[in-house]
């Protein structure tokens, strides 16, 4: 199950026939498993790194440190899943240190995030603090190097 | 002048290599899928890179000990403790050399006299026949056979053996058969080089590549230390080809006379590749260890999809070929290889360039990826259709 889940992270897109090859298992069997681990929500889903900015679509990030007034019985919990409703906020994460909560949020233009920010999330009651970085460019993400340089550079035949 | 008569008999006897050809039909094609590869696909991981980049900066530009920079050898030694229990003094047992290309070089040169027969299983990586003759000795062909999985017995030794034969070169994980010898094997070896008191150079390359268990170190059988030399180096586990970089291990007087040679002929390998070395022993394993899982998944997947195809071949437990038979294309290996890259664009290299025991085979490399395994696995198929 880990090496599937191994090679999945990698390549969501590797044929059923593929990976029975590589598991050294039966096309059904590895149907079953990754049904069952979808069920069980440990594989949550399949998506695509898509460089946009290559596409020509402008889109804006801003990383966001958030303040939070901890709530009794849930701490900061509750406020988070609010938090994690909007479309407009990517990623939440509970963070330690100076700011209880990172959040990335992505827009069409540094407008529509600011008023995002100032109209819904630091109106939030129990958001003590905001701080709101913007993204100038990303490099990596996810594992993958945005602009790589790197290329097999190895003659056809060796022995 | 014709330079044909100037030049060494023994340059003059050795055959030119059975690659170059494919080599030059590949070259002028587009879109190919080469399994035809010898060495990894991956980039020498970062961290490995970066710490040669900041010994560069630092002005590390200068020769070193001819043995190699102590701090390496200190390494490899720790290396080999941790690993096989084997202690290698880092003054006097070891010798850092310029890939196990000048290891092997310069080991058969410390040990040959002219007309002494070495031993060589075959299918084997190109360069042991020739090395052995440029040292002066007579290569002694032994095939290795596929019903036992091109693994090497003292029966199939023993009739090759003369007054002459002085050493037995072996080398596992093979290239390029895949071929992996366990410690039952090695062992027979072991006691047959032990009654015929013969040298083993063991070239143990592709020894971090072991898949299904883990990799038995020549030099680690009972009595087996002093009369191994043992070569490693770091391309194919740290995907380190370009660097260069390589040694030797064995007894004393014995190091000590390959230092002789190396010191004369190579002065020091390269000062920027012992650096990177360095680094790649000290904190390389878990990049060493992902890529090996790598290739093992794509082992299988090549495995699977060749047998699908109908093309005989047993499982590699080692290195990154698989040696398939095609017999049942009623082509040779030469000519499989020839119509499959002009025909399908995918490049191979046909067995028998690893000796003659390869006939009707043809190595192919799984260092590629999965998305070109299967590519070139449809192409096959194509081709024998």
């Amino acid at each position: 199950m880990r090496e599937l889940l191994e090679i999945l992270e990698g390549n969501a897109r590797i044929s059923t026939a593929e990976l029975a090859s590589m598991l050294q298992k039966s096309e059904d069997e590895v149907k079953e498993q990754i049904a069952l681990l979808e069920r069980e929500k440990i594989i949550m889903s399949y998506s695509t790194l898509i460089n946009w900015e290559r596409y020509g679509e402008e889109l804006v990030t801003a990383v966001i440190e958030i303040n939070l007034t901890p709530q009794r019985e849930v701490g900061f919990d509750a406020l988070a899943e609010r938090i994690c409703r909007f479309d407009e906020v990517r990623t939440v994460f509970l963070m330690s240190g100076n700011f209880d909560l990172l959040v990335v949020v992505q827009g069409k233009s540094l407008k529509e995030i600011s008023n995002f920010v100032a109209k819904r999330l630091s109106t939030i009651e129990g958001v003590t603090q905001t701080r709101s970085h913007f993204l100038l460019k990303e490099y990596k993400k996810d594992g993958i190097i945005l602009e790589n340089e790197e290329q097999d550079r190895r003659l056809v035949i060796v022995p | 002048m014709n330079w044909n008569d100037k030049l060494s008999t023994s340059v003059q006897s050795i055959a030119p290599s059975g690659i170059r050809k494919f080599f030059d039909i590949a070259a002028q094609m587009e879109d190919v899928i080469s399994l035809g590869v010898g060495e990894p696909d991956f980039i020498t991981p970062w961290s490995i890179r970066e710490s040669c980049v900041y010994g560069l900066e630092r002005g590390y530009t200068s020769y070193t000990a001819n043995r190699g920079m102590p701090e390496l050898r200190e390494e490899i030694s720790k290396h080999y403790k941790r690993r096989y229990n084997l202690d290698y003094n880092s003054d006097k047992n070891i010798l850092v050399t310029v890939g196990v290309s000048e290891a092997l070089d310069i080991a058969l040169r410390a040990v040959i006299d002219v007309g002494d027969e070495v031993l060589i299983p075959e299918p084997c990586y190109v360069s042991y026949q020739a090395c052995t003759i440029l040292a002066g000795g007579i290569p002694v062909s032994v095939d290795a056979k596929i019903d036992n999985e091109f693994r090497i017995t003292p029966e199939e030794l023993e009739p090759h053996l003369t007054p002459k034969t002085k050493a037995i070169l072996i080398g596992y994980p093979n290239n390029p058969t895949g071929a992996v010898m366990g410690r039952k094997d090695l062992l027979k070896i072991a006691e047959f080089a032990e009654a015929h008191d013969l040298i083993v150079i063991s070239d143990e390359i592709y020894g971090d590549l072991t898949y299904d268990g883990v990799h038995e170190c020549f030099a680690a059988l009972p009595n087996m230390q002093d009369r191994t030399i043992l070569l490693n180096g770091f391309s194919k586990a740290y995907a380190m080809t370009g660097w260069r970089i390589g040694y030797a291990l064995g007894n004393e007087d014995f190091i000590g006379a390959m230092t002789k040679i190396h010191q004369y002929t190579m002065l020091c390998a390269p000062i920027t590749a012992q650096v990177a070395a360095i680094e790649a022993l000290k904190n390389g394993e878990k990049y060493m260890k992902k890529m090996v899982a790598e290739y093992d998944r794509r082992r299988r997947l090549i495995y699977d999809g060749l047998n699908k195809l109908g093309l005989k071949c047993f499982e590699p437990k080692g290195a990154f070929y698989i040696f398939p038979d095609i017999t049942s294309s009623g082509l040779t290996a030469e000519e499989f290889a020839e119509k499959l890259i002009r025909t399908e664009r995918v490049a191979l290299v046909p067995g028998t360039a690893f000796g003659k025991s390869g006939t009707g085979h043809v190595r192919c490399s799984y260092a590629t990826s999965i998305e070109k395994i299967s590519a070139a696995l449809k192409r096959i198929e194509n081709f024998l259709s």
